[in-house]
């Protein structure tokens, strides 16, 4: 039979169990990280500078550093070896080639402190000191015309660098963008249907059959 | 006396010799010396009717000689492939999927396409951490037990890197659907809904982006928002039944269901929660895409609707006139596919194909459309809708928006050019 003070009743057991469901894990398992294995392991660098470590890196510093570590893939002056592609100097971003170097495309200089220190140098990562990847970075800055040849890098000077693009981006998806209607008949004109570009004839495809086909282009 | 060898021609076996092909071959000697004079031994080229062909007439490998399975090899052929110009080099580059073989939805695990950024890393599972910290209550640790003993999920979901097709914007260049098309793959993943090990640390209110970080040497880390990590993320540690793949993020993925395949962060071993994105490298110099006008677009992570003919394809002609059943595959990361629309004459018209059970939410769907050739040029086209009503475009309609800068996210109709001879050639229409 209904009962109002039933239905109180087990609301009121219910209560304390919802209380203690915010306050603790629900299944218990793990561990709980100690600060050494959080501070270790959190690198995450933010164009606030929240995650950047203590150091810092003079541009002078940063020359002789990216000579004998970086410049055999970026170059010398940062304008990219064999296939790896420039990363410094003024581009345009509009035309047949859009030049995407730290100057031209990069929002933010935390990001290069950022990726720098989490995935260079390419064969052996994550294994340079705060001071000199705060170096390195200084010195791509300077590579690329965004800061002059005293600048020295640490947490507080790199989210002040003023970066030429960073005002370039759209972070809000616009999509869609495209508005094409799903149309079954006659929907154009036969005198309209002409290829105007085919793969047929060009020697860019490897092989499609046989063994792993290394062979670069002629 | 000749005494015919039985395993001419074609070599049924593929283990190698030892006392079992001894065993056999003293069985066949046997058998030879029976059928001697009768003339019913098989020869090389003669293993079609009426002809009894020499695996028919002789004892094949048994249990054990191949504890984990591999395909024939017949189908050597069905690998994944690179494209050697595209890279700088093979650690950060990626491989394609043979789409032009998938008969299913599924992608067998073997050819998953790769993408790699500092190579593909051994990670020893029992030394494997996840490791849950920032705008949370209570910072979490978690080994590759404990992480298995939460609630398990299992979902089938593509991932296709946004960068699929990126080669094709200014024109045709590969002919291939695996060079085309190859930047996805489909599996059933088995792992922890993300709300759940969320739920479990406890979220700070100020909380609203997540950053996932790999175990790789790129230390691979994308922003997600935490309402994405609410809804539908998963951590992963199965690919098709089976522990993931090194080449898919062993022991441990993310799978963000229906976005763009590098915020499926492999090798997991971080996620932070803050309350702004960090903008990391690989989403500001990297997945954006540049626009006609200089300006670029980021965080644009779905994958929108998008399907492609694999067979009649440049890898898989046709062979004269007569019936085909034109065969594809089509994928939203929004939602379900609702229909896929086929032409044969380049977009003049269209019909609708039949979908094939199971038609699953951002995952590969199978789609086939009888066509009867009359041997005559044709162009094909397949053209994707899903459930929330979005159409496929055209190339020349996603030209006209966004110029030919942008490198991803081309989700346009691919035409395929059949000629008389019933080969085919990657065109682009006008």
């Amino acid at each position: 039979m209904f009962s109002w003070g039933r239905l109180f009743a087990v609301a009121g057991a219910l209560l304390p169990i919802a209380a203690f469901a915010a306050d603790a894990p629900h299944y218990g398992f793990g561990t709980t990280p100690t600060p050494a294995q959080i501070e270790g392991w959190a690198i995450a660098v933010r164009p606030d500078g929240q995650g950047l470590p203590p150091g810092s890196g003079s541009v002078h510093d940063g020359d002789d550093l990216f000579s004998a570590l970086c410049s055999t893939c970026h170059g010398t002056f940062g304008e990219g070896a064999g296939r790896y592609p420039r990363i410094a100097g003024e581009g345009k971003l509009t035309g047949d080639r859009p030049e995407q170097t730290v100057a031209s495309y990069w929002p933010y200089a935390t990001t290069l402190f950022d990726y720098i220190n989490r995935a260079m140098p390419f064969p052996t990562p994550h294994v340079l000191p705060p001071d000199q990847v705060y170096a390195i970075t200084a010195y791509v800055l300077n590579l690329n015309g965004l800061v002059d040849d005293n600048f020295v890098a640490d947490a507080k000077s790199l989210p002040q660098v003023k970066m030429p693009n960073v005002n370039g981006f759209i972070w809000k998806d616009p999509r869609p963008d495209t508005h094409d209607e799903a149309c079954m008949s006659n929907c154009r004109a036969p005198a309209d249907i002409k290829v105007v570009s085919t793969a047929e004839g060009k020697s860019l495809t490897p092989r499609t059959t046989g063994t792993l086909d290394t062979a670069m282009p002629q | 006396m000749m005494v015919e060898q039985p395993h001419q021609g074609r070599d049924v076996s593929e283990a190698p010799p030892g006392r079992r092909t001894l065993f056999r071959a003293g069985l066949g000697a046997t058998a030879a010396a029976l059928a001697a004079g009768t003339a019913r031994r098989a020869r090389a080229e003669d293993q079609s009717p009426p002809d009894d062909p020499a695996w028919s007439q002789a004892l094949g490998p048994g249990i054990g000689d191949r504890v984990y399975g591999t395909p024939s090899h017949f189908e050597a052929d069905v690998i994944r492939r690179n494209v050697p110009w595209l890279t700088a080099n093979a650690e950060s580059s990626i491989s394609f999927t043979p789409l032009q073989y998938q008969q299913g939805i599924i992608t067998p695990s073997g050819v998953f396409f790769e993408r790699y950024h500092a190579g593909r890393p051994t990670v020893d599972p029992a030394q494997h951490r996840l490791m849950i910290h920032g705008l949370v209550d209570r910072p979490l640790l978690l080994t590759m037990a404990d992480i298995k003993r939460f609630p398990s999920e299992n979902r089938i979901h593509f991932i296709e890197c946004p960068a699929n097709g990126g080669m094709e914007w200014r024109a045709a260049q590969l002919n291939s659907l695996q060079y085309t098309h190859g930047m996805i793959g489909c599996a059933e993943w088995t792992g922890v809904k993300l709300s759940t090990l969320l739920n479990e640390v406890g979220i700070k209110p100020k909380a609203s982006w997540v950053l996932a970080e790999g175990a790789d040497g790129a230390h691979m880390a994308r922003s997600i928002p935490l309402e994405k990590c609410l809804d539908d993320v998963l951590v992963v540690y199965a690919q098709n039944g089976e522990a993931l793949r090194p080449e898919q993020g062993y022991p441990l993925r993310l799978i963000v269901p229906g976005w763009q395949g590098n915020v499926n962060i492999k090798w997991i071993r971080r996620l932070e929660l803050g309350d702004a994105p960090w903008f990391t490298r690989e989403e500001t110099s990297k997945y954006t895409e540049l626009m006609a006008d200089g300006k670029a677009r980021g965080f644009t992570w779905p994958i929108y609707a998008k399907s492609v003919i694999t067979f009649p394809c440049p890898e898989m002609p046709a062979k004269g006139p007569g019936i085909y059943e034109i065969r594809g595959l089509a994928w939203s990361g929004l939602g379900k596919v609702a229909a896929v629309d086929v032409s044969t004459d380049g977009g003049i018209n269209w019909t609708r194909a039949r979908l094939h059970n199971p038609v699953l939410s951002k995952a590969l769907t199978r789609f086939t459309l009888e066509w009867r050739w009359d041997g005559k040029p044709a162009l094909l086209q397949s053209r994707a809708i899903d459930e929330t009503g979005f159409v496929q475009p055209t190339l020349a309609e996603l030209r006209h928006v966004r110029g030919t800068n942008g490198v991803y996210n081309n989700n346009s109709i691919q035409t395929w050019q059949v000629k008389p001879d019933g080969s085919v050639f990657n065109v682009q229409l006008g």
